[in-house]
């Protein structure tokens, strides 16, 4: 379970996020979804101490990581895998590599070993025979599947997207959220994935969290969104035609 | 930002590179990558620039002894202490603060904004070191190779150049290219390389690491990493010449 409280974060006078609370949960897809340059993408940075927060307390299973040490950041983030919108793939290397690079960081693994663990890391995104190409040879959405790869290679017990469907078909795209989700029941992790795509959202949407303007506006299920009255909500939920239909 | 605040945040940058944290074989490996990055692939274009400039060096050299009473080994003199103390390493480090300098800056800006230098952070490296510390060793080690080679090549055009006007003799520019040679003087044009090097790798390096933005912001500073570099050199080349050569 990760945990933040009154969570706030500021760029100079821009607030970004002002004194959020919200608890993600073991076990399940934890979604942060807000229209773009919500802050989503920062609350995620300020998870990874990427970001330096303002005032309040983020908390990894108790663990509160202000004033952490290096040493026990480094071991906390040896626990977190992560999925950058876009992948962040290392260009200068081929999928095999670029998914070892965290063995070959955090494990004393030998090289055999390594290549099992990367090979098993493939077979379960569905992309095998694969491991010599490099990124600009790929498709986006075998990108991002390399990208899940490489963030659950060390079995992390937390795992972090941001918009991991962004720029894909609504077919692929369908096909990564389920992969997300199964991973996460698999290995009971803590999963917070970012999101703008209202088909995630209905998809995956075990436990949710709205944000707009840097206040949590609502929290919830994917079935309870449906009947969600709150106006600042449905805004920006029902925004097509398509979803108006469904909520009629 | 001001420019006091930019300089304070290039010390902090230097401190932070040569930081000790990574596995010694991963930054060996990766020097060895820049090596041929930088330095091997940039050979070619030393050798076509420093043989022209060799020649066109010589020529300058003879039009201005023209009809004079100086003897013709000085040709060969002349040309060889212009090449080794300013032509080599100050125009070629100029030159190659352009083709190494631009690479460096954009290729770690792109990093920068398709987030790969956050990906590099939270999986326990320090992006500053490993990106960067090999590119400086790289350069810093294999620019007084490009450099000497640069001289030799920039002689070899100087002679190519007196054989085609036939201003003087072969052996007379030989000579002239003997005469009382201060080995002095490559040691101070050497010292020079190294710090041009470290200039050109860490100057780019530091602005393509502080991209923020888009592909429009890496472009933006890969042209200011050249010019900040370039400029670097030139004032240091001053004060290194009054200090090492007055
Ligand atoms: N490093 C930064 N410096 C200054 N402002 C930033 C930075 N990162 C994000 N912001 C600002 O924070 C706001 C939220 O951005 P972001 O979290 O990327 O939105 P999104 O919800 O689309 O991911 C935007 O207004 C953006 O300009
Ligand atoms: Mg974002």
């Amino acid at each position: 379970m990760v945990e933040i409280i009154n969570l706030s974060k500021s760029f100079s006078n821009n607030k970004v996020l002002n004194d959020i609370s919200f608890k993600f949960d073991r076990g399940v897809t934890n979604l942060v979804i807000g229209k773009s340059g919500s802050g989503k993408t920062v609350l995620l940075k300020c998870l990874l101490s990427l970001h330096k927060i303002d005032s309040g307390e983020i908390k990894f299973d108790g663990l509160n990581i202000k004033n952490i040490s290096n040493k026990k950041l480094r071991i906390l983030r040896k626990n977190i895998g992560v999925v950058f919108q876009g992948g962040a793939l290392f260009d200068s290397m081929n999928i095999e590599e670029n998914i070892m690079f965290p063995l070959h960081m955090f494990s004393n693994l030998s090289f055999n070993e390594k290549i099992y663990q990367v090979n098993k890391c493939l077979k379960r995104v569905n992309l095998i025979n694969k491991n010599k190409l490099f990124p600009s040879e790929i498709s986006g959405g075998m990108k991002k599947r390399v990208s899940i790869a490489r963030a659950i290679v060390l079995s992390p017990k937390y795992l972090i997207c941001d918009e991991p469907n962004s720029g894909l078909d609504p077919y692929t795209s369908i096909l990564i959220d389920n992969l997300l989700q199964e991973i996460t029941y698999e290995n009971n992790m803590t999963t917070i994935i970012n999101t703008h795509d209202m088909n995630s959202l209905m998809q995956i949407g075990d436990k949710i969290m709205y944000i707009n303007n840097g206040l949590l506006v609502w929290q919830g299920n994917k079935n309870q969104i449906l009947d969600s009255t709150n106006h600042e909500l449905n805004k920006f939920i029902f925004s097509s035609r398509l979803f108006k239909k469904i909520k009629l | 930002m001001n420019l006091i605040s930019y300089i304070g945040k290039y010390f902090l940058f230097i401190i932070e590179i040569f930081k000790k944290n990574e596995k010694k074989i991963i930054i060996y490996k990766t020097t060895i990558d820049e090596i041929y990055n930088l330095g091997i692939k940039s050979i070619s274009f030393v050798i076509f620039v420093s043989m022209f400039v060799g020649a066109v060096v010589t020529i300058q050299t003879t039009a201005n002894m023209e009809g004079s009473w100086m003897p013709r080994t000085l040709i060969g003199y002349a040309t060889r202490d212009a090449i080794i103390l300013e032509f080599s390493p100050t125009i070629i480090s100029l030159l190659l603060a352009g083709k190494v300098g631009s690479n460096i800056a954009s290729s770690i800006g792109s990093m920068r904004i398709t987030e790969q230098i956050d990906a590099l952070e939270v999986m326990g490296v320090n992006p500053v070191s490993y990106l960067i510390r090999p590119k400086i060793y790289a350069m810093v080690l294999f620019n007084p190779i490009l450099i000497s080679l640069s001289m030799i090549i920039g002689i070899i055009g100087g002679l190519f150049a007196v054989i085609l006007s036939g201003d003087c003799t072969i052996s007379e520019y030989v000579s002239g290219i003997k005469y009382s040679f201060v080995p002095y003087k490559t040691f101070y044009a050497l010292v020079k390389t190294v710090l041009f090097a470290f200039i050109i790798s860490s100057v780019s390096s530091f602005f393509g690491f502080n991209v923020k933005g888009g592909a429009l912001e890496v472009g933006k500073s890969s042209t200011r990493a050249v010019v900040y570099s370039s400029v670097m050199i030139i004032v240091s080349n001053y004060i290194l010449t009054q200090l090492l050569l007055s």
